[in-house]
C-alpha cells in the first residue's frame, strides 16, 4: 500500500516480473501507475513488501536500490536541464564500480541515440521533448540496471517517435535487461509486453498475456476506444 | 601618476578586500538557496563564529596562520553541516517559511552561545607580520594581498567543484529538482551535508581574514557583514555562484565609495539602497534566471 500524505494511492496491488520479461502496468490517469514504480525505487514508503533479487527493498535508501541494479525512466523524463546532455549521462554512473567499463557504455547510448552524441555539450533543458525522453533512457542504460522501469515514456511525443521509443525498449529487452513499463497508451504497450496488469483506482482488475489482453473487450473498451 | 589615480587605485585594492570577505560568504548563501532555495540566515553567525574559532586557535592553542586558518574552516565546515542535520532536515519538506525562521533562530542561539562565553570584546593577535608596500603612492599591505589572493583562490577553487566534478554536479542536479536524483543512485543527503560543509568552510575562511583585517571581534558582528553578504548574494542572482562574487565586488566597490565621498554613516544606507533599486529593476539579480514554473 502506498500512501501519499495519509491518501491511500494503493491498496491490495501484487504482481510480479520474471527476468527477461518485459511487463506492463497499464490503466488511466490516477490509477496508481506512478506510484508503484515510486515504490519500487524507493522515493516514496509504503506498507507491504517489494522484492528484487530475492533481496527485500524497503529499508534500502533510494540511491542504494539503484546500485542494487533497478534503473528508473521517471514520468516526465526526470532531466537536469542545467546540466549537459553528457553530464545527464555522467550522473546516473555515480555509484558504479566498474569505472573502467564506462566509457564504452557512453559509446553505447550514442550509437543507440546519434542525437544524442551530436547534442552531447549541449544543455540538456534545450532539447526536444523527444530527444529529452532519449536521454532518459540513455540516462537508465549508463546506470547499468538489469531491471528498468519506464514511466510513460510515450508521454507528450509525435506517434513516429512513439514508434521509435517502443522499438528501443524492445531492442533494450533483447539485450537483457527486464522490463517494467507503465503506459496509458495501452494499445502499444500491450503489443510489445509478454505480460500485463491492468490497474483501476489503486487495484489490479485483470491480468494476463499482452497479446491476449489486446482482444479483450473489457481492455477494449476501456483503453483502446473501443 | 596623477593624484586622483592612486587614489583610486587605492580604493580599488580597499574595495577588492571587501568585496573579497563578502564574496566568501556569499557564496554560502547562494549555494544553499541554489540546491534548497532557502535562505540560511544563521549564515553570518557561522561567519561570526569563524572569526572566534581563529582567536582560540591562536591564543590558546598558539597556532600561527595556516593552521589556524584550516582548523577554523573545518570547525566551521562541521558546524554548518551540524546545522543542517539537526536543524534544517526535519523540516526539509516543511513550508520554506518554517525552515527560514528555523535559521534566524539558529543564528539567535549561535550569537547569545558565543555571548554566553565571551561577554567583552576579544582582540585576535597578529598572526601575520605585515609589511607594508609602496607602490608609486599606492600602498598594500601584505595582509591585503593575502585576503585578496586566498580569497580569489578559494572561489576559483568552488567554481571548479561546481563545475568540474561529480559532486558540483549533483549539487546542480539538485538545484534543478532534487526528486529525482536519488535515481541517478546519488545520495542527496550527503550531497547537501557536503553543500553545507562547502559553505560554512567557505565563512569560517571569511571569518579568520576578517578577524586579522579587524582584529576586534564580538557575538554580533556576523549580523551586518552576513546582511551585506546576503545583499550581495542576491544583487548578484541568488542561486547562482558566479553572480554572487560579482555581486559582493560591486558591493565592496560600492561601500568603499561612498565612504570616500559622503560621510561614512551613510555607507550601509547605500548598501540597503542599491538592493532596493535592483530588486525593482531587476528582481532575479545580475546574472540570475526566474525558475521556471513547472505546470
Amino acid at each position: 500500500m502506498v500512501t501519499y500524505d495519509g491518501i491511500k494511492a494503493l491498496q491490495g496491488v501484487s504482481f510480479s516480473v520474471g527476468s527477461g520479461e518485459i511487463v506492463t502496468l497499464i490503466g488511466a490517469n490516477g490509477a496508481g501507475k506512478t506510484s508503484i514504480l515510486r515504490a519500487i525505487s524507493g522515493l516514496v514508503g509504503y506498507k507491504g513488501s517489494i522484492q528484487f533479487e530475492g533481496q527485500d527493498l524497503k529499508r534500502v535508501p533510494a540511491h542504494r536500490i539503484v546500485a542494487l541494479g533497478i534503473a528508473q525512466v521517471p514520468e516526465g523524463r526526470g532531466i537536469f536541464g542545467n546540466l549537459t546532455v553528457l553530464e545527464n549521462l555522467r550522473l546516473a554512473t555515480w555509484q558504479r564500480t566498474d569505472k573502467s567499463e564506462i566509457e564504452g557504455d557512453y559509446e553505447r547510448v550514442f550509437q543507440t541515440f546519434p542525437r544524442l552524441k551530436e547534442r552531447q555539450n549541449q544543455a540538456s533543458g534545450t532539447l526536444s521533448g523527444g530527444e529529452q525522453q532519449m536521454l532518459a533512457v540513455g540516462r537508465a542504460l549508463m546506470s547499468r540496471g538489469r531491471l528498468m522501469l519506464l514511466d510513460e515514456p510515450s508521454m507528450g511525443l509525435s506517434p513516429r517517435l512513439v514508434q521509435d521509443i517502443f522499438r528501443i525498449i524492445q531492442e533494450i529487452n533483447k539485450a537483457g535487461i527486464t522490463i517494467l513499463l507503465v503506459e496509458q497508451n495501452a494499445n502499444m504497450a500491450l503489443r510489445i509486453a509478454s505480460r500485463a496488469y491492468v490497474l483501476e483506482t489503486g487495484s489490479i482488475i485483470l491480468s494476463g498475456a499482452g497479446r491476449e489482453l489486446l482482444g479483450d473487450t473489457r481492455i477494449k473498451e476501456a483503453y483502446l476506444g473501443g | 601618476m596623477s593624484e586622483w589615480i592612486v587614489y583610486g587605485l587605492q580604493q580599488l585594492l580597499n574595495a577588492l578586500q571587501l568585496g573579497s570577505i563578502y564574496a566568501l560568504i556569499a557564496l554560502g548563501y547562494t549555494m544553499v538557496y541554489g540546491i534548497l532555495t532557502m535562505i540560511n540566515f544563521a549564515h553570518g553567525d557561522v561567519f561570526m563564529i569563524g572569526a572566534f574559532f581563529c582567536f582560540l586557535a591562536a591564543v590558546y592553542l598558539g597556532l600561527p596562520f595556516a593552521p589556524a586558518l584550516l582548523l577554523t574552516v573545518v570547525g566551521t565546515a562541521l558546524l554548518g553541516v551540524a546545522i543542517e542535520r539537526l536543524a534544517y532536515k526535519p523540516l526539509r519538506n516543511a513550508p520554506r517559511v518554517s525552515a527560514i525562521i528555523t535559521a534566524l533562530g539558529i543564528g539567535i542561539f549561535l550569537e547569545n552561545f558565543t555571548l554566553a562565553l565571551a561577554p567583552y570584546p576579544k582582540h585576535i593577535p597578529a598572526l601575520l607580520d605585515s609589511t607594508n608596500w609602496d607602490l608609486g603612492g599606492v600602498s598594500l599591505s601584505s595582509l591585503q594581498l593575502i585576503i585578496i589572493c586566498l580569497s580569489l583562490g578559494l572561489m576559483f577553487l568552488l567554481d571548479y567543484i561546481v563545475h568540474r566534478t561529480p559532486v558540483g554536479m549533483a549539487m546542480r542536479a539538485i538545484s534543478w529538482d532534487k526528486t529525482f536524483v536519488p535515481l541517478m543512485g546519488v545520495p542527496v543527503d550527503l550531497v547537501i551535508s557536503v553543500t553545507f560543509a562547502i559553505g560554512a568552510g567557505l565563512a569560517g575562511a571569511a571569518g579568520t581574514m576578517y578577524g586579522l583585517a579587524y582584529p576586534v571581534i564580538d557575538p554580533y558582528m556576523g549580523i551586518m557583514v552576513g546582511w551585506k553578504a546576503f545583499i550581495s548574494a542576491v544583487v548578484g542572482g541568488i542561486g547562482n555562484i558566479r553572480g554572487a562574487m560579482i555581486g559582493a565586488f560591486i558591493l565592496g566597490g560600492v561601500e568603499i565609495m561612498v565612504a570616500a565621498a559622503l560621510p561614512s554613516t551613510y555607507r550601509d544606507f547605500v548598501a540597503f539602497a542599491l538592493l532596493l533599486v535592483l530588486l525593482i529593476v531587476r528582481p532575479y539579480g545580475i546574472l540570475g534566471s526566474p525558475r521556471i514554473q513547472k505546470v
